[in-house]
């Protein structure tokens, strides 16, 4: 039992805490969304130079091999600064799907850019009526001669219109929902079967609309087989969000706090009202119960699919409901002020808020906790 | 950063387990899992029971009996304890008034209680509430007059838990009516048995006589049975309420209690269907296993940094508010899961060993008279609000 960091993770998070402070202020951020990315490129460049881009790769692949506490450690600075680069959608989505099914060719005709922060990509893995189920897949792949092509259509796949590559999900057999025949594809979006058509998230991202007809796809590992290696990549996803929600619950924690101590209201501070204090409480008390979850998914990841899928889901889930809370409260105890644009508070409600809503909400996962069976006896 | 136990630690854990599998009385962890009633000698056999084997004064230090264990270790304890049905060990002496007496009585006071908590020889009880003084402790108004070599004790104590199997009372006593609130309170032992002291029974709403009041009525008490300073007592009052408090969020607990919730449902009808595969309360089930996980987590980071040299401070207080906030969910979905079986009241049925016929599921018999016990657990031990005060002082500094 031990929640201190190695020496390796206390640099990594040193690293990345200076970049979001130095490069992610308020202002900076909103520069960085007038960008037609909706991202800041300098930033991206920065945070390939720092060899932040390539911490979840294997050293074969030219990473650093980073695990769970890697991945929440940057993505909880990456909450703090409620950073709009696509570390997710690129390097722990794709990337990561790419790693775990590609063949030495893909790996490493791709990898090696996304680590230099030259190549961008995207998982289209949503389809419209699938909800939040990753296994609803009616995306058809066929076989054209020696090739393969796509019909279908994925929804708010996340920076899907910046992305030079897409990993798609697509059936190859079998019916939407099947374990089987699910198959992660390489498609090219620039060619004329695929239309992208991109727009803002209400969190501050971007996302795309992709419609696929008979585009032209290269098959990433085993045909029919890529649901559970989709399964690990989207329980990384999930981490990489339990631990931004994490970043960004401390911060609206912060910012509520000092408002509370400050702003003034019948000639004191009104946070001297009991029943802001209690609300107050009951933000930080939620913020540690979220920690406590983040920290049990990242340590999870690398475990058998039987513990990692219910330990994640159930991260995913109570910070869902836990980054709601505090959401809703900071708006509240900001008052009118909590309503503005202006106050950064209501950008970390947004995305916190939001959080739920990418790669599987609160109902979707205590259901899913719930379904799931049971592991033998696990101690802690 | 590692989460799981060490190789040292899991040892440990089967080491526990296999000393609750040969001496933990069958009898008493059935009456503990079936929720019947527990009688002053169950408590007894059972500290005997852990006491032989070295066990009792789990966090004591080595010299004075204790175990000498850390955080980790108490944890896996608790644990394990409440998994195999093991009554709560009694806190008053073990975990109260002995750690008080460690570190502020005499040589002699050491010396002469110590021993006799450990082989139960004094069963103590809690003087601290008072009428119209809960949650507010520092407004205690027993007074204690010193007339020679004794006080003269006056006044009454009440919300006292199990005074009524009690030797002996620690009491929080006034000693100088003009001093401030908390200056002027003395820690005086009272033993039970002197002329004056009268117990009289509360039952709760469960029907049942758990709690007591106790009167004082010109009790003599020799001044050898000050703890520590004459109008020094909130000192050890307040040491008392922040000792040993990892354990406060009752996760153990918790997780028995779950367990208990999962196999009443799995037997449990609802229209002809076990009720685990109801969907509304799987659901139920779900929010509850996974706050109980968060709380988990949580409870091990505090263990982690205690076990680090660090001090538990108002972290104790969000377990406590938490750990009780989610006892009492589980209790409710018990009692709820039982369905119109958790009307019947028959408390006779809560004797081990009694012949009244259960009327539904015999496990049905006690859950609504514990849900309604529970609600006890957010208000005793300073109230969940309380606890919110002070962790708007100490953590947020509002």
């Amino acid at each position: 039992m031990d929640f201190s960091l190695n020496d390796e993770q206390r640099m990594l998070e040193d690293t990345v805490t200076r970049l979001v402070r130095e490069r992610y202020g308020f202002e900076q951020r909103g520069r960085y969304g007038q960008e037609p990315t909706g991202y800041s490129a300098e930033v991206w460049s920065l945070l390939a130079e720092l060899g932040l881009l390539s911490v979840p790769f294997s050293e074969a692949d030219g990473g650093i091999g980073g695990g769970g506490v890697e991945l929440m450690l940057l993505h909880q600075a990456f909450g703090r600064g409620l950073t709009r680069e696509p570390y997710l959608a690129t390097v722990v989505l794709g990337g990561g799907l790419l790693a775990r099914l590609g063949s030495e060719a893909q790996r490493g005709s791709i990898l090696p850019d996304v680590i230099a922060g030259e190549a961008m990509l995207a998982l289209a893995y949503a389809e419209p009526d699938g909800g939040y189920e990753p296994l609803w897949i009616g995306t058809r792949a066929e076989r054209a001669g020696g090739a393969w092509a796509l019909t279908g259509a994925k929804t708010v796949v996340l920076h899907g219109d910046s992305a030079g590559r897409l990993l798609v999900t697509a059936r190859t057999a079998g019916d939407v929902n099947d374990r089987a025949g699910v198959s992660v594809f390489l498609v090219d979006p620039s060619q004329a079967g695929v239309s992208v058509r991109g727009y803002a998230t209400i969190d501050g991202l971007r996302a795309a609309e992709i419609t696929l007809s008979g585009a032209k796809a290269e098959l990433v590992g085993p045909e029919g087989g890529a649901a559970d290696a989709l399964e690990a990549v989207l329980a990384s996803g999930c981490v990489a969000l339990c631990a931004e929600a994490v970043g960004a619950m401390e911060q609206a924690c912060d910012l509520t706090l000092e408002y509370l101590k400050t702003r003034q209201q019948f000639g004191a501070p009104i946070g001297r009202n009991q029943v802001l204090q209690h609300r107050m409480v009951d933000m930080r008390i939620a913020l540690e119960q979220a920690r406590s979850m983040a920290i049990l998914g990242a340590c999870s990841l690398e475990l058998g699919a039987d513990v990692r899928e219910r330990r994640v889901s159930a991260a995913k889930a109570l910070i869902g409901n836990a980054g709601r809370f505090v959401a809703e409260q900071a708006i509240q105890m900001h008052g009118g002020m909590g309503m503005t644009d202006e106050a950064a508070v209501s950008h970390y409600a947004k995305r916190l808020v939001m959080i739920d809503h990418w790669l599987g909400d609160a109902d979707h996962h205590t259901t899913r906790f719930a379904d799931l069976p049971e592991s033998t006896e696990e101690d802690a | 950063m590692d989460i799981t136990y060490t190789a040292e630690e899991q040892a440990f854990r089967a080491e526990v387990r296999a000393f609750l599998k040969d001496h933990l009385p069958a009898d008493i962890a059935a009456k503990v899992r079936e929720g019947k009633r527990l009688a002053r000698e169950d408590h007894v056999r059972w500290h005997a029971a852990l006491n032989a084997r070295g066990w009792l004064a789990v966090h004591w230090p080595k010299e004075y009996g204790g175990t000498g264990w850390g955080a980790v270790q108490r944890h896996i304890f608790d644990e394990e304890c409440a998994a195999a049905g093991a009554p709560q060990i009694i806190p008053f002496g073990v975990s109260m008034v002995a750690p008080v007496i460690i570190k502020f009585g005499t040589e002699e006071q050491k010396r002469h209680y110590l021993p006799r908590i450990l082989d139960g020889t004094d069963w103590w009880c809690q003087g601290y509430s008072e009428p119209g003084a809960g949650s507010d402790l520092a407004s205690v108004k027993t007074r204690a007059v010193r007339d020679g070599d004794h006080y003269v004790v006056n006044g009454q104590k009440t919300w006292t838990t199990l005074g009524q199997h009690a030797d002996w009372i620690f009491c929080l006593v006034r000693t100088d009516p003009a001093a401030k609130q908390q200056e002027g309170i003395s820690f005086l032992l009272v033993d039970m048995k002197s002329p004056g002291v009268t117990v009289r029974p509360i039952v709760t709403l469960d029907g049942e006589h758990e709690v007591n009041e106790v009167f004082f009525d010109d009790v003599r008490v020799p001044a050898a049975n000050l703890v520590g300073q004459e109008n020094k007592g909130w000192t050890c009052a307040k040491y008392l309420l922040t000792y040993e408090r990892t354990g406060i969020a009752g996760v153990g607990m918790a997780k028995a209690a779950l367990r208990h919730l999962k196999d009443v449902a799995r037997r449990q009808a609802r229209a002809g269907r076990p009720l685990i595969e109801d969907p509304t309360f799987r659901r139920r089930l779900a929010e509850v296993e996974i706050d109980l996980m968060a709380l988990e987590m949580t409870n091990l980071r505090v263990i982690a940094a205690v076990q680090g040299g660090g001090v538990p401070g108002a972290e104790s207080s969000i377990l406590k508010v938490r750990g009780t906030e989610i006892r009492q969910a589980i209790t409710d979905l018990l009692r709820r899961a039982v369905g119109p079986h958790a009307l019947p009241f028959v408390p006779e049925a809560l004797d081990a060993g009694s012949n009244a016929e259960p009327i539904g599921p015999e496990y049905a018999g006690p859950l609504a008279a514990q849900y309604f016990n529970r609600r006890k657990l957010s208000i005793y031990g300073g109230s969940n609000e309380i606890q919110k005060n002070i962790i708007a002082k100490m953590i947020l500094g509002l």
